[in-house]
């Protein structure tokens, strides 16, 4: 009786088990499934025209998405211009000088900020730049995807600073530096890497976000000039040619969605191994 | 940094002003019409519920299993192996989801799924109806997807900080290992499991661009879950920049406000209740 009773508590635990482990695997097998979808749908569409020509008119074959490639990369740009100091020097702020209450403050702002819906950014830029320049433009999309920035790299610049040992900072104390130079000169030299890693992965974040592209960079089927204007995204490009009924778009969509995956899961690795490889920090 | 988030606050208010207009009726009437002046954001409320719901009912169950192998099964090397595809699978873009979504799930809804479920079920409300592919339950299915990794990645987490001496009690007490794991460890863990539950619903009603591109776009309110609808980020993402008039421009951003102090609870919510954990686990194993 006892014995049966034991191995039903064993059947359970053994069948229980391997659940999870199903589970596990299922939700790892997702992403295999989307590469290797991708890679099917967009490998045979992708061409050199891709990366050079400009978007054709609906219903001539051919045609690339030259536009959407400089537009994004010239978003992508402004965006860590503007998104990259802020949160750096912001980090550096909080890690060095702030008091603890402040501190703690800030840094509750700032993950609120990186919660909020990509789509609520996107109207807070439209608000704010959009409707006094009456344009929309690259700068109102740079502004969106900046804004986004900002708390990933404050929060990670933060956390590697303070792992920074106390020994660095006081040896470089001790040979008479300024706190200034103490930072700039070996406090944020020896958070290099993790900075690195901190500030790619808040790249790779930003440049597959769609929502708030929307209405900020709009979007455009020519070559656009300056920043002032609007300017095509890929992502924004894939979301239009997906939706919409013509199958030489739907081609086209996946050849985007390749790159763009490829370009957001290699900037992610690169990041991860610059982090791994070496300690990010050296131990004391 | 403070201003940043004040101004977003700021900004908010002073920008959703048809509350005067319509008061608490915004969230209660179903009429969405730019032409007469009309808006009732009940639709949108719906949709995001509906499709949130059913994204969680699929997404916690994987996750949560998954997060559990992880944990507490698998050695080191294999966990650290799949936790790094898991967080690949947290960067892929919303656009690439919602690619897919279109392309591979919609198809697989309409001819797979949506008749292996109306036939036997099809007396029940939830089930009933044509189905055009498109709906709450196919945009449920993609958000789902989504927000396993992150559910996956902070139960993870709260597990691993689960101090071992549970664990081996549990065991030196003569219980299976299903069972020191789901009785002990796992109710041990359950406030930051909690929360993690709670970020994922809020990735899950921000979620836009996926979103819109299954969900149908019909601001109707419907029992059936195969029916087409729409949700708030989603008629933010194709109204915006087609809405004329203060009104039906000012009506969006109260519905994007709506949106963010939803989030902005969620958030607070699920840090709280993650933190609980981990000091518990670490005070308990101090």
């Amino acid at each position: 009786m006892s014995n049966g009773r034991l191995r039903w508590r064993k059947f359970v635990s053994n069948f229980m088990l391997a659940m999870t482990g199903v589970c596990a695997f299922v939700s790892v097998l997702v992403l295999f499934f989307i590469l290797g979808y991708l890679l099917f749908n967009g490998g045979t569409s992708i061409n050199w025209d891709f990366f050079t020509k400009l978007p054709k008119p609906v219903g001539e074959a051919g045609g690339g998405m030259a536009n959407a490639i400089v537009g994004s990369g010239k978003i992508l740009l402004l965006a860590s211009l503007m998104g990259v100091p802020i949160g750096f020097l912001g980090g550096v702020y909080l890690a060095e000088f702030s008091g603890k209450g402040m501190a703690s403050v800030v840094r509750y702002a700032a993950d609120l900020l990186n919660g909020v819906p990509s789509i609520v950014i996107g109207i807070f830029a439209y608000s704010l730049v959009v409707l006094p320049f009456k344009h929309f433009s690259a700068y109102a999309g740079a502004f969106a995807l900046g804004m986004m920035m900002i708390p990933i790299t404050l929060r990670s610049t933060e956390e590697f600073l303070k792992s920074v040992p106390r020994m660095l900072r006081e040896g470089a104390m001790a040979l008479g530096a300024s706190r200034w130079k103490t930072i700039a000169t070996v406090i944020v030299p020896a958070a290099y890497r993790g900075i690195m890693t901190a500030i790619l992965l808040a790249l790779a974040r930003v440049a597959g976000e769609t929502a708030p592209l929307l209405f900020t960079a709009f979007g455009n089927r020519f070559e656009s000039h300056g920043w002032s204007q609007p300017t095509a995204t890929l992502p924004v490009m894939i979301y239009t040619y997906a939706v919409s009924p013509y199958d030489d778009w739907h081609r086209q969509a996946w050849a985007a969605g390749l790159v763009l995956l490829a370009l957001v899961l290699i900037i992610n690795i690169l990041a991860r191994t610059i982090l791994s490889r070496g300690i990010a920090v050296p131990r004391s | 940094m403070l201003i940043t988030a004040a101004l977003v606050w700021e900004l908010w208010v002073n920008s959703a002003l048809p509350r005067q207009k319509f008061g608490f009726h915004f969230f209660v009437t179903s009429v969405w019409d730019p032409i007469m002046d009309q808006f009732g954001a009940l639709p949108f409320i719906y949709g995001t519920m509906v499709t949130s719901a059913v994204a969680l009912f699929i997404a916690v169950p994987l996750g949560i299993g998954a997060a559990i192998f992880l944990a507490e099964l698998a050695p080191p090397r294999i966990s650290d192996t799949l936790q790094f595809f898991i967080d690949l699978l947290a960067a892929v873009p919303s656009v690439i989801y919602g690619l897919l979504g279109v392309f591979v799930v919609v198809p697989v809804m309409r001819t797979v799924i949506y008749p292996a479920l109306n036939k036997p079920f099809g007396y029940l409300p939830i089930f009933k109806g044509p189905s055009y592919g498109v709906g709450f339950m196919t945009a449920g299915i993609v958000l789902a997807i989504m927000v396993i990794p992150y559910i996956i990645s902070v139960s993870r987490e709260v597990l691993l900080s689960v101090p071992r001496d549970q664990r081996e009690a549990a065991l030196a007490l003569g219980s299976t290992r299903w069972e020191s794991t789901w009785k002990v460890v796992v109710p041990f863990a359950k406030t930051g499991i909690m929360g993690s539950i709670f970020l994922a619903l809020a990735r899950a009603l921000g979620e836009t661009m996926a979103v819109t591109m299954v969900i149908g776009n019909t601001p109707k309110i419907a029992a059936s879950l195969f029916a087409p609808g729409y949700t708030i980020a989603a008629v933010i993402a194709n109204e915006f920049t087609e809405a004329t008039g203060d009104l039906y421009l000012q009506s969006l951003i109260e519905l994007g406000l709506v949106l963010f102090l939803l989030t902005f609870l969620l958030n607070g919510l699920a840090r709280v209740l993650i933190l609980v954990t981990t000091q518990k686990g670490s005070e308990a194993g101090g």
